[in-house]
């Protein structure tokens, strides 16, 4: 494994769980991508889109440009930052679920794109529904575990501040704090972005952890599992996706007899929630400033 | 300084077909305090609407301390120092008392993004100066104790005079009160009008939308009266009272001359 930075004492454990350790990180920084939306009262569907966009562009800088890792991972983000700006430029003025839909769009047209670029546009970039293999495997614990560590760190520190407050309060209502002089447009392009970038790494860490990515692993059924994540969990600070993202990365597995019902468990999963646990399993909220005692 | 710290010329909105303010002139003059009133429908709350930018004029001129503002949004609005409060009460109800006032301040918050991540001595101490500033208003309008406490827990009278305390903390140069008296009970009123008057002693500017007359009489310096969206009146309190066509706006045309005759 060509981490950077992995103890000796992991590799045992690692080789038994190693899919289900990764992919426990990968999908923490998931939620968080969906977190960071949600935090601003958006809907976006578009995080597996963004998260396929790191991983084609980042596994394509890696397979034919052969950039190291360490440049490769940052440069992940430009493409879904990039299309986070084109779809959100024309749909953040507009309230209500044009972002969800434009993102949901974006999702299906990328799929579309990567299955067929071959044989409609004559590009041979993306694999068609084979997908690209060969991708050097250059994520490991340390790399994923540190950055979904500074995602966290950061989004505490950001949630905790000015920036925190005027995000929660715009969840809350709109109307009064863009008249406390919050810029509503600004605070959610400023969201997506960043859960762009988010899924970008996480896309590209993923695809950089297991050689291979196809279409399928960003469409919509992802989005809608993302999307679950930060549900379950709740959003009063970036623990709780993390969270709802370990437990629904974690329930298959425990329940590996009826692993093909993943989905169906997922679906009951966020409508439970949604009735029963509004606040998510984390209900605690960030702790800001208080009044002097 | 400009002795008019708002100038409203000819400003109208238009609803399909509706024209809810119509050529409305007023002057707001800087330090004092000023209603305005009117029946129902006269388009006080579409007015207040226009000024601090949640919806935009269909014509006319709003200057804010001489600039002009109608292409402005709401939230540059409130940087350029307009501050309001809303008639059904928003406060963020998750939030702390102090958060709400905290969030009050946010035009007067500029800590960046890296010196918020990187902790930053500066983003550290502006917060904690923000923190004083949301106690002193929080202690004016008697809500200090109640600091720690989630918005949605107060009391009603008490969520209004956290709504005020949050308008005012950053210190505007114009606050907007829409109808701060509804709901209350007449000790709540009187009270809320010693705060009001408290505010102007410490130098701000108010206007405010009111449908309780004997409060917008007893505290305001000069009144605008509106009746199906046209300025009908504008002056004094007391020229307010006597104006036959503001008699006539609120009690109809028939008891208006029957009090003219019997005067006469």
């Amino acid at each position: 494994m060509g981490d950077w930075f992995q103890p000796g004492w992991l590799d045992d454990f690692l080789f038994t769980y190693q899919n289900l350790v990764y992919s426990l990180g990968i999908n923490g920084l998931l939620a968080l991508s969906m977190y960071v939306v949600l935090a601003v009262g958006q809907l976006s569907i578009g995080q597996a889109a963004f998260m396929g966009l790191g991983a084609y562009s980042g596994a394509l800088m890696s397979v034919q440009l052969h950039w190291p890792f360490w440049l490769v991972l940052p440069a992940s983000c430009i493409a879904p930052v990039a299309f986070a700006l084109a779809i959100g430029l024309p749909t953040i003025r507009l309230s209500g679920v044009y972002l969800a839909i434009a993102t949901i769009g974006l999702g299906e047209v990328l799929r579309a794109i990567y299955l067929n670029a071959d044989s409609l546009l004559g590009i041979d970039l993306f694999g068609g529904p084979m997908g690209l293999s060969g991708i050097p495997e250059r994520a490991g614990v340390g790399t994923i575990y540190g950055t979904l560590a500074v995602a966290i760190a950061v989004l505490w520190l950001v949630g905790r501040s000015r920036i925190g407050r005027a995000m929660e309060a715009m969840r809350e209502d709109e109307m009064a704090a863009q008249v406390m002089g919050v810029r509503l447009r600004r605070y959610k392009m400023g969201a997506l972005l960043a859960s762009a970038v988010l899924a970008g790494l996480a896309g590209s860490l993923g695809a950089h952890e297991s050689a291979f990515i196809g279409p399928g692993e960003y469409g919509f059924q992802p989005a809608v599992t993302i999307l679950s994540y930060a549900l379950l969990g709740g959003i009063g600070t970036p623990l709780g996706p993390v969270l709802g993202a370990w437990v629904l990365t974690l329930l298959p597995e425990a329940l590996r007899g009826i692993a093909d019902a993943r989905m169906v468990i997922n679906g009951v999963i966020i409508v439970l929630v949604v009735l029963f646990l509004p606040q998510g399993i984390l209900p605690m909220r960030l702790r800001r400033s208080a009044a002097p005692k | 300084m400009t002795e008019h710290v708002l100038e409203l010329t000819g400003l109208t909105r238009r609803f399909a077909g509706l024209l809810a303010v119509d050529g409305v002139d007023m002057a707001v003059r800087t330090g004092t305090i000023h209603a305005v009133i009117g029946p129902n429908g006269a388009g006080k709350t579409t007015l207040f609407n226009l000024i601090s930018g949640l919806i935009s004029p269909s014509a006319g001129m709003i200057r804010l301390a001489g600039e002009e503002v109608a292409a402005r949004s709401a939230s540059q609005r409130a940087g350029l120092g307009l501050a309001r409060t809303f008639q059904n009460i928003r406060v963020f109800g998750s939030m702390s008392v102090l958060e709400n006032v905290l969030t009050g301040l946010h035009t007067r918050l500029h800590a960046s993004l890296p010196a918020i991540v990187l902790r930053l001595g500066s983003a550290r101490d502006e917060e904690r100066r923000a923190v004083a500033r949301a106690m002193t208003a929080l202690d004016l309008v008697g809500l200090a104790d109640r600091a720690s406490v989630p918005a949605a827990a107060l009391s009603y009278g008490d969520q209004r005079r956290l709504e005020i305390a949050r308008a005012m903390a950053p210190e505007p140069r114009l606050l907007l009160l829409d109808e701060p008296a509804a709901g209350m009970n007449p000790a709540e009123t009187e009270a809320l009008a010693m705060l009001v008057q408290r505010l102007r002693g410490l130098g701000a500017t108010i206007l405010l939308v009111e449908h309780d007359m004997g409060f917008v009489m007893g505290i305001a310096e000069h009144v605008t009266v509106l009746n199906f969206g046209r300025r009908i009146f504008d002056g004094t309190p007391a020229a307010a009272r006597a104006a036959p066509e503001v008699i006539e706006a609120y009690l109809g045309h028939k008891v208006a001359a029957r009090l003219a005759a019997k005067h006469a």
